[in-house]
């Protein structure tokens, strides 16, 4: 157990004053807007919560919010698993781990609407490679036209920009495990697969929390790169939560309900990142009393 | 049997960075070609090679001083945050204290809000405080993004560094800021490493804010590249050509923190 000592507070402050000055001003701004019926700047009306109401009986939001799991899920379960991979196959010194790790790193550089950006072109059947290379070995591709395709572009576009976070982070926390684990191992006779699951897996604990939480809720919140590429289409396939918030808030300027779906979104996403990160927490536990 | 598994393993590596520098390469490609030949013809290689694209770039001032803007906040950001987050990261590392989980999870729920959120609320206070069109301006917003991440990355590499260290440290008479300078930061240098390279690449990419708080004197590149959309349609090459001058700085911050991250810390010698 950690010894208890409530002088850390001291430590902490600095950061407490940072964040809590840029992050509880806009929150009650948003709180404020959710439950007013602004006409105009100088008349509201309290609506208390008719906003929310209605918010939830949206159907379309249904919709979104499914498609929206779907793909964040989808993202975990394809990032995760291959950055750990890359982490282990990266090679660890000399000039090769270095230009690895540049370029595994580049594409984490580019800003999110350029990437967008690149993608449409690198897609276009015509004059992108990617896309020509699908029609070469006869599929006939295209994200423009086909709602499973279109998807799919922005899954693989999405692994491709954010993978290499995952495998970062993993790779500098492997590199922190002491020489001594790897040898004693070593003694034991330990296979491969024991070394990862008993030594690897439990030491990556800390780095694949922070991977697995930041990619669910920047995954959540996608919003630029699927707006350039395809603009939400074809018909609703990738709209997902952001882009609706932002149809409805831009489209229609209606702030109170923005804001009210605002605080919806945050509040599910809040209670996911709780969930996981419980849960990755009690696995860890249970890791540690029963494998040591 | 040990040959094979390096082939595997090497195999893989090399499919993934294929996967991965294919997109930027077509970048690259675009950046040396024109728009007509872009979007007439598929070719591997630009066919009438021109550094056009470039030299619209580096000869106009409102393109480069974007890349200008855009580095300097980063840096005061960066340091901002690695400053104020190294302290915090330690305390919840190593000390339970009054309300310790809630803070800790609280700093990563301002992750969690739609970015969009904050636009209004942060144009109204940086007005007040006389702040707006200053890199400073968004230097301080983006620390709502950064100083979580940066608190928890380094409080995940501080976890794995055994606590007897500090009380030896102690028992042999450190001084607190002593011992967290000369000794343990040099022991979490692979977590600075991490944390400084994804607070430098959170804010280089971030558009929303960076947009909304500037105008001229400190507009950031990314804000000055969504000029490519005009009237007259899309000018891809010059935007193919800022997104690979995007990609310098940050491939220069990762080669100087890559010794951090590759080397680690080797716990036999402590």
């Amino acid at each position: 157990m950690k010894p208890v000592n409530q002088k850390a507070w001291f430590l902490v402050l600095p950061v407490f004053i940072c964040v809590a000055f840029s992050a509880i001003l806009p929150l009650m701004t948003v709180v404020n807007y959710s439950v007013q019926d602004i006409i105009d700047p100088t008349r509201r009306v309290f609506v208390g919560t008719e906003w929310f109401a209605s918010v939830m009986r949206d159907e379309d939001l249904h919709a979104a919010l499914l498609r929206q799991l779907g793909f964040s899920l989808s993202v975990l379960l394809v990032e995760i698993p291959l950055g750990i991979a890359l982490a282990l196959s990266m090679p660890a010194t000399g000039w090769k781990a270095s230009a690895t790790l540049v370029l595994v790193a580049l594409s984490l550089l580019i800003p999110w609407n350029v990437v967008g950006t690149i993608w449409q072109i690198y897609g276009r059947a015509d004059i992108g490679l990617l896309g020509a290379t699908l029609q070469a070995i006869g599929i006939d591709y295209s994200y423009t036209g086909n709602a499973t395709h279109a998807w799919l572009t922005v899954l693989v576009m999405d692994v491709w920009h954010w993978t290499p976070l995952v495998a970062l982070l993993c790779y500098a926390g492997l590199r922190a495990i002491p020489d001594a684990y790897y040898q004693a191992a070593r003694i034991d006779g330990a296979s491969k697969l024991a070394v990862f699951r008993y030594i690897q897996l439990p030491k990556l604990r800390g780095v694949l929390m922070i991977a697995v939480l930041l990619r669910f809720m920047d995954s959540f919140m996608i919003y630029t790169e699927p707006f350039v590429l395809t603009g939400g289409g074809p018909g609703n396939a990738t709209t997902f939560l952001s882009q609706y918030l932002t149809q409805k808030a831009v489209g229609q300027f209606d702030v109170g309900p923005a804001a009210a779906f605002s605080l919806i979104y945050f509040l599910i996403i809040l209670l996911l990142c709780f969930i996981l990160y419980n849960w990755m927490q009690r696995v860890g536990t249970a890791d540690k009393s029963g494998g040591a | 049997m040990h040959e094979n598994r390096f082939h595997k393993r090497s195999l893989f590596l090399l499919a993934y960075l294929l996967f991965a520098v294919l997109p930027i390469y077509w970048m690259v490609n675009m950046s040396f070609k024109t728009n007509e030949e872009i979007l007439a013809s598929f070719s591997l290689l630009p066919q009438q090679f021109t550094w056009d694209n470039y030299k619209v770039i580096f000869t106009d001032a409102s393109w480069y001083s974007g890349y200008l803007n855009s580095l300097l906040y980063v840096a005061i950001n960066t340091v901002i945050s690695l400053t104020v987050a190294l302290p915090a990261a330690y305390a919840f590392s190593r000390y339970s204290f009054l309300g310790d989980k809630h803070v800790f999870f609280w700093l990563l729920t301002n992750r969690m809000t739609p970015p969009a959120v904050f636009l209004l609320p942060f144009f109204q206070l940086y007005t007040t405080l006389g702040l707006m069109d200053t890199h400073l301006a968004v230097a301080l917003a983006h620390l709502v993004f950064n100083v979580p991440l940066a608190v928890w990355i380094l409080e995940g590499f501080m976890s794995g560094i055994p606590r007897e260290i500090d009380e030896t440290a102690y028992i042999d008479g450190y001084s607190f800021p002593r011992f967290f300078l000369t000794i343990f930061i040099p022991l979490i240098k692979a977590g600075i490493g991490v944390a400084a390279f994804f607070c430098f690449m959170f804010s280089w990419v971030e558009l929303l804010l960076a947009r909304t708080l500037t105008s001229v004197n400190a507009k950031p590149i990314v804000a000055v590249m969504t000029r490519t959309v005009s009237a007259s349609g899309m000018d891809w090459a010059v935007l193919a050509a800022a997104g690979t001058l995007t990609i310098v700085p940050g491939a220069i911050v990762i080669w100087f923190v890559r010794h951090y991250i590759a080397k680690g810390f080797a716990m036999g010698r402590v």
